[in-house]
């Protein structure tokens, strides 16, 4: 069967592809595209390691097929800082030493960023309850839930 | 000869900073390369076919049809596996079998555990591999299956291996059992022990076998050349291990395969072995082309191994005011489908806090129908702790006393005899107690439904090989290679020790993890041994380089390199040639190599001993919802002893994870099987590891008490704090309802039922 053939907005830039039927998001980013920042930790929608935001929303994209993408505007950790300037999160993250392995990092920054778009001011509670959907198993979610409240303070200027 | 340098507390520089990890930047811009992340031209995927049933005979395998699929390039089985001799190898406590683990990696005659693998493919796409496996045929002889512990040491259970006699019994066992082997330890006399104590407790024990849970599923990419040379990318904590047990497994020579290190998602003692690499390495060798393998969340669940559930039972005895005088354990582990639990681990940790003369611990490690146990963060400890440190509990509370006082009582200190057979060689354990005693939230109130519980923990800490290579460059700045994976930040402790050793700052220090033909043999990155062991191998390679600086400056100056000293990152005459000329800083010295003798490096590796164990003592307060016997965490305070934090973040990070780790073990993780002996949970989401909303912020107290055999004074740091949770959440739990729960983990119906047991009366 032919490959489709779908046309999106990757981290600002129009990106083409063609993929299967049955590949997922997550498996066109990884495989066909080589953006190998976004990770799989379960393809079930289960760890949070592979996500992304798709027309501003966060999602998993293992959960997703690539043809679901037409037409859509995709946001990856690769396109998450500025030229040589981190984003203030990724910055926090590594002042507060609030990873270890690494692997859900990409998955962290992405569900956070999304967070403090929607609400800079956060409780611990509440990014507690929003970070509830990636896992980390190295750092007990302590320097995390550290890092991103401390982000939120430096980007209110607070 | 290497320079001594001391390392007195007030001189140091950078040790126990909280630099950013050098490593750090690729891996918050998605850019650093872990296990899944490696592509090669031409490259293959390969994807393995495993068993449906918990335990059956195979009769035969038919494999035409996958081979015949388009795109398939090849289908192995076991029979591209050589077979390997039956012997255990290596010291007992981590011996090692390959008969056992060729039949791990790819079945013979029976499959042994639900996700056992049974062959593989290599195809040009996921998608063909993966149809193909749905075409090759086996054909089983179902048989029956066991899995607890307890039902699996019954005279008439199913056999794993039909003749498989019980190791470490006088004389031998006549009839085979599934009990791989039972080990006992002694000293004093236990009967005496119990006969002189004013009260005896005892109390029995179960847990669940749970998973590393690393999110990253394990993932290697394979090269095999036409001229029998090899590559791997492997996410393993020690990429010398995948070698050693690769070649041994495919019957290669050792130089002919190189293993580089990728970046290593999450492992905790589960990737200290090989599951996938071989069988990639086969594959590519098979089909002449680079072989992928990632294994799905599924598989790592059924095929990789968790730790071992145990059936256990305690008995200590003490005198009214409190002094412990006989304890005996006994502890019954799953090794899972082949030998080798790590029953000898708890059986030597379970109370080996404490001084105590007449003690007795027997183990049992008993093969199941489920995958065979791995490491997992002191593997065997927190196991028996579970079971010692609740019935410590019990034994605090029937005498009337503080749970913190009864362990500082009782503690062991340097000199105290081990059941083992050792001493207590290193301070540290008391003052984790006192600094708990001295935590204002240890006198706190609690509310209704709250309760609070202690408990200790004991890790060995490990030493062993390890190699380490310092460069210096031209400009001065410095790289350092070493041969150990890093997992939690150990880039980070490298280069401190380097730049404190060398006087120079932190970001002029850049640490690799070099591969194994580019750095000498290091073990694998495991049983909290790097920062001591590989971090000895390091500061002894910057002795060297120290050596052959000063050596340059002599000649720089035209002076004897014995009027050469290094102070603060500078070369000094000293002695009658002290002041005669400027020091002489690192950069300097660098500069003029090519003159002075070319290029400045050194090499250091060793097989340290003179580790430290690593002593953890913990508090936490619960709330017990009696409605749904939700059990939260409301408050947690974790003391260890580290020797000397060198990255007090990444320190205190272990300990944040260890902890946690532990929670989830005490109130959700475990193997939910069918009757079919199919595990039914093999997901994250039925698998349920904490999240962030689970926790509260968890608070370390870093105790330090050097050991004075590292020249920083590190002691191991990674795994003594994942021994005291799951007791810790029990004594607590029991202190805010009067329950004792013996049984992990201790879910809400766990919970429940305790509850309702009660209240019925």
């Amino acid at each position: 069967m032919a490959k489709h053939h779908v046309t999106t907005t990757l981290n600002g830039n129009a990106v083409e592809f063609l993929c299967e039927t049955h590949q997922t998001l997550l498996e066109v980013l990884r495989d066909e595209l080589h953006l190998t920042g976004t990770k799989e930790g379960c393809g079930t929608g289960d760890c949070g390691a592979c996500s992304v935001t798709l027309d501003g929303r966060l999602i998993c994209s293992c959960l997703m097929l690539g043809v679901e993408a037409q037409g859509k505007s995709i946001q990856t950790i690769e396109g998450m800082a500025v030229g040589e300037t981190l984003h203030v999160l990724q910055r926090k993250f590594l002042e507060h030493a609030a990873l270890q392995c690494g692997i859900c990092t990409p998955g962290f920054l992405i569900a956070a960023r999304s967070l403090l778009e929607r609400n800079p001011d956060p409780t611990e509670e509440e990014v507690r309850y929003w970070l509830a959907g990636n896992l980390c198993r190295c750092t007990g979610y302590h320097k995390i839930v550290e890092a991103v409240l401390d982000s939120a303070r430096e980007m209110r200027g607070a | 000869m290497s320079t001594a340098i001391d390392f007195s507390e007030k001189k140091l520089k950078v040790i126990g900073t909280s630099p950013v990890r050098p490593d750090g930047v690729p891996k918050v811009t998605g850019l650093a390369q872990y296990g899944a992340d490696f592509s090669l031209p031409g490259m293959l995927w390969g994807k393995i076919l495993r068993s449906p049933h918990a335990h059956a005979r195979i009769r035969s395998i038919d494999t035409s049809k996958a081979q015949a699929l388009t795109g398939v390039k090849a289908v192995i089985t076991s029979a591209d596996f050589p077979e390997q001799k039956f012997e255990y190898v290596g010291p007992e406590r981590i011996a090692v079998n390959y008969w056992h683990m060729t039949r791990n990696i790819m079945a013979r005659e029976k499959v042994l555990y639900e996700g056992h693998a049974v062959a593989a493919v290599a195809a040009t796409s996921k998608a063909i591999a993966e149809e193909a496996l749905r075409l090759i045929e086996v054909d089983y002889e179902v048989l029956p299956h066991v899995i607890d512990v307890d039902q699996a040491m019954q005279p008439d259970a199913p056999l794993l291996f039909e003749d498989m006699i019980t190791r470490g019994i006088e004389p031998a066992p006549g009839k085979p059992s599934n009990i791989s082997k039972r080990v006992e330890y002694k000293m004093g006399d236990i009967d005496a022990g119990f006969a002189a104590a004013d009260e005896i407790v005892e109390a029995s024990f179960k847990t669940s076998p749970v998973h590393q849970g690393y999110i990253e599923p394990q993932s290697c990419l394979a090269r095999f050349d036409a001229d029998g040379q090899a590559e791997l990318w492997a996410s393993n904590q020690g990429h010398f291990i995948v070698r050693t047990f690769t070649v041994k497994l495919l019957g290669m020579k050792t130089g002919d395969l190189r293993v580089h290190p990728a970046e290593l998602g999450g492992a905790f003692g589960g990737k200290t072995v090989v599951y996938i690499e071989p069988v990639a390495l086969a594959l590519s060798r098979k089909t002449g082309h680079p072989v992928k393998i990632m294994m799905s969340r599924e598989e790592v669940f059924k095929s990789t191994g968790p730790t071992s559930g145990a059936s256990m039972t305690i008995r200590i005895g003490v005198t009214k005011d409190g002094k412990i005088v006989a304890a005996d354990g006994l502890f019954k582990y799953q090794a899972g489908a082949f030998p080798g639990s790590p029953v000898m681990n708890g059986c030597m940790c379970g109370f080996a806090p404490y001084d105590i003369a007449n003690v007795r611990t027997i183990g049992f490690d008993v093969v199941c129908n489920r995958p065979k146990a791995t490491a997992y963060r002191a593997p065997g400890s927190p196991i028996s702790a579970f079971a010692v440190e609740s019935t410590m509990d019990m034994a605090a509370l029937k005498i009337g006393m503080d749970p913190l006082q009864f362990r500082l009582k009782n503690i062991a200190k340097t000199g105290t005899p081990l059941v083992y057979g050792a001493k207590h060689a290193h301070e540290g354990f008391a003052e984790t107690i006192e600094a708990l005693m001295r935590h204002p939230g240890y006198q706190a109130p609690l509310g209704k439904n709250q309760g609070r519980g202690v408990a200790s923990g004991y890790w060995f800490n490990g030493g062993g090989e390890s190699s380490a290579t310092v460069h210096v460059n031209e400009d001065g700045t410095v790289v350092v290679a070493t041969g150990s994976p890093d997992i939690g930040g150990s880039r980070a402790s490298m280069a401190l020790m380097a730049a404190e050793a060398l006087g120079i700052d932190y970001d002029r220090v850049r640490p690799i993890v070099a591969d194994t033909n580019s750095v000498g043999y290091t073990q694998g990155t495991g049983g909290s041994r790097v920062t001591y062991a590989t971090g000895i191998a390091v500061v002894n390679a910057c002795n060297k380089v120290i050596d052959e600086l000063r050596a340059r400056a002599a000649l720089i100056w035209k002076i004897n390199a014995d009027d050469v000293i290094w102070e603060d990152g500078c070369a000094r005459p000293a002695g009658k040639k002290a002041g005669e000329f400027e020091p002489l800083p690192l950069k300097a010295i660098a500069a003029k190599r090519s003159a002075t003798g070319g290029p400045i490096s050194a090499s250091a590796s060793l097989n340290a001993g003179g580790q430290a164990p690593g002593f953890a003592t913990q508090f936490c307060d619960v709330e017990v919802d009696p409605e749904t016997g939700h059990v939260k965490i409301l408050r947690y305070v974790a003391a260890q002893d580290v020797g000397r934090a060198i990255h007090k973040a990444y320190v205190e990070g272990q300990i944040h994870g260890g902890v946690v780790q532990g929670i989830g073990w005490a109130l959700n993780e475990e193997y939910i099987y069918d009757e079919e002996g199919r595990l039914s949970n093999a997901g994250f989401l039925d698998y349920r590891i904490p999240v962030a909303s689970d926790l509260p912020m968890i608070e370390t107290i870093l105790v330090e008490v050097p050991n004075p055999n590292h020249p920083f004074g590190v002691k191991g740091v990674a795994e003594a704090n994942i021994v005291p949770p799951m007791a810790a959440i029990a004594n607590a739990i029991n202190n805010a309802t009067g329950r004792r729960l013996t049984q992990l983990p201790m879910s809400p119906p766990k919970v429940l039922a305790a509850l309702d047991a009660g209240s019925g009366g």
